[in-house]
């Protein structure tokens, strides 16, 4: 029992980093992403691939998922942030599903088998295999993540995204280089997204392409939605219910979609500001989700 | 050719859209230190000519001098950079944001604080914020929005939402303010206090760039007017000049005015 919860946390530490960095991008600068997932799964494989040909240590296989998944949301990112943002949703959603047939169908990924035997991280002897160990890695690295995001939206270059997602133009009459904003902030959470993937892999140690599909990717709006845009306390409190909700709702499973659909409405009302200006994405995600 | 000491010259400015031609050929030049009247009537063009001038859309044809420097092909961002600041005429506050946030968007330009700086909790970033802080502090006050600065700035009335749009451009530390229809909607005494900030700003050398309807505030505050009819410069000159030119009683005052 106390495996199974420390197993929860750790899932809910990863879905923390998901979330906090997908709500960057969403809550924070008012962007439309809909491919999360696919950063989260290029971390995953980045990581194992390192880890598993090149006997990368554990911290350097995460910085080279950050690399890999921040290098691929600059890319996308780039050409893509210019435009208005229904482009950035049709274009993230359409790389999520490319990168899923990507995981799907490469060689070097494995294939549907995915990637088997990825290390546990090892510190001078020390084995993080156990998982009340691997939680201790994933607690420092959610601190670590929500203390950047924290320090992030609470400088002025957080007011800087903010103005751009009240008001991209008039954010640019006020001096504010919004394209490069975006960029840098899409990277950013890519990146992080990467290191939640890194996180994924070497704890599960087996990931195929089915953890980093469209489901991943509405699963992590979700909690951003839930727990409300441009709020970091709420994308924790939204990654966590989110994660243990489902497991919660085991016991009454004839009624499991019901209690949930039910409980996620009427935390949406108690939480108005989470829907904020994005009553489209929230209509979306109940009709997936419940 | 054009006298490079002006602060901004517009040269041959035209702009279609589609087949609507808002500007036809439109020439003036905006002194340093001078307040320019911008009018005509609802439609002729001066919302786009501002527009222009600041780069949220490209010009069919023309040319864009401020300081003897091209505008044209430069991003908003780039010319707020370069002294520029404006108001919009259907006001456009960031909503979400408290009164004194929105003034600090002004400032973004005036801090040198990286994004990874940014996370550190160094004297340098404190300093910058707090200087902001004052800064903020001084320009509600230079409004007259004291005591409002942590409302929400959508809570604001309408007076004070004109109020704060301007202080927002002001926090840019402007060359020129472009001020699109200030008055709108202001009764007659708060457009009194609006004449008495804009005269303030003068006096603090920010040269004013001003659309407006309210023909007391134009003739009273105004060095010089250009006035916009169809899309086309149709006189130019200071007040007296322009209230008995023939043409912009007929074009404007003779409709606008009862
Ligand atoms: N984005 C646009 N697309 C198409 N037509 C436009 C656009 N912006 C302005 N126009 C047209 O250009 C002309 C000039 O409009 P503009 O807003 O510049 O007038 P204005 O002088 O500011 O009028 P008002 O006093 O009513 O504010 C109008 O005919 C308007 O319909
Ligand atoms: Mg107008």
């Amino acid at each position: 029992m106390t495996a199974y919860l420390l197993h929860l946390a750790i899932l809910a530490g990863i879905y923390i980093i998901l979330t906090v960095s997908l709500n960057l991008i969403i809550g924070y600068a008012g962007q439309v992403s809909l491919g999360h997932a696919a950063f989260y799964g290029i971390g995953a494989y980045a990581s194992a691939l390192v880890a598993l040909h090149w006997h990368f240590p554990f911290p350097l296989a995460a910085l080279s998922a950050m690399l890999a998944a921040g290098v691929c949301g600059m890319a996308l990112g780039l050409p893509t942030l210019r435009l208005k943002e229904d482009y950035l949703a049709i274009v993230t959603l359409g790389f999520g599903v490319i990168m899923d047939l990507v995981f799907l169908n490469l060689e070097i990924t494995g294939g549907p088998d995915g990637l088997a035997g990825i290390p546990s991280p090892a510190l001078f002897g020390l084995s993080f295999r156990p998982t009340g160990r691997y939680l201790i890695i994933v607690a420092v690295a959610v601190i670590l993540v929500l203390l950047v995001t924290w320090r992030l939206v609470e400088s002025y270059h957080g007011r800087a995204l903010r103005a751009i997602r009240d008001h991209e133009i008039t954010a640019q009459v006020m001096g504010i280089n919004t394209p490069a904003y975006k960029v840098v902030i899409f990277t950013l959470a890519a990146a992080l997204a990467g290191l939640a993937g890194s996180l994924y892999a070497h704890y599960i140690t087996f990931i195929n392409p089915e953890s980093f599909g469209l489901h991943t990717s509405i699963l992590i709006l979700a909690m951003v939605v839930l727990g409300g845009m441009g709020s970091i306390v709420g994308s924790v409190a939204g990654a966590v219910i989110l994660t243990a909700l489902p497991e919660l709702l085991r016991e009454f499973r004839s009624y499991q979609d019901l209690v949930y659909g039910a409980l996620l409405v009427g935390l949406l009302i108690l939480r108005p500001e989470g829907l904020l200006g994005k009553g489209k994405l929230s209509l979306k995600f109940l009709q997936r989700e419940s | 050719m054009e006298n490079v000491t002006s602060l901004l010259t517009v040269n041959n400015l035209t702009k279609k859209f589609g087949g609507v031609q808002a500007l036809t050929g439109v020439s003036f030049t905006v002194e340093a230190g001078e307040i320019l009247g911008l009018i005509g009537p609802n439609g002729a063009g001066k919302t786009t000519c501002f527009n222009l001038i600041n780069g949220l859309i490209p010009p069919t044809a023309g040319s864009i001098m401020m300081a003897g420097r091209e505008l044209l092909g430069l991003p908003p961002y780039h010319r707020a950079a370069r002294g520029l600041a404006r108001t919009f005429q259907n006001i456009q506050l960031f909503g979400g944001m408290t009164v004194q946030e929105n003034i600090l968007t002004g400032n973004h330009l005036s801090q040198k604080v990286g994004i990874l700086q940014a996370l550190l909790p160094l004297p340098k970033v404190r300093r910058a914020q707090a200087q902001a802080a004052g800064r903020a502090l001084e320009l509600l006050r230079l409004v007259g929005l004291e005591g409002k600065g942590d409302l929400p700035a959508d809570s604001l009335a309408y007076g004070d939402q004109r109020r704060l749009e301007i202080g927002r451009a002001l926090a840019l530390g402007p060359q020129l303010l472009l001020l699109d229809e200030p008055a709108a909607g202001l009764n007659p005494r708060e457009t009194e206090d609006l004449m008495v900030l804009l005269e303030e700003l003068r006096r603090l050398g920010i040269t004013l760039l001003v659309i407006e309807h309210d023909m007391t505030l134009v003739m009273g505050l105004c060095d010089r007017i250009v006035v916009l009819d169809h899309g086309e410069v149709i006189a130019a000159g200071p007040p007296r000049e322009i209230r008995r030119d023939p043409r912009v009683i007929e074009a404007y005052l003779g409709k606008e005015e009862e």
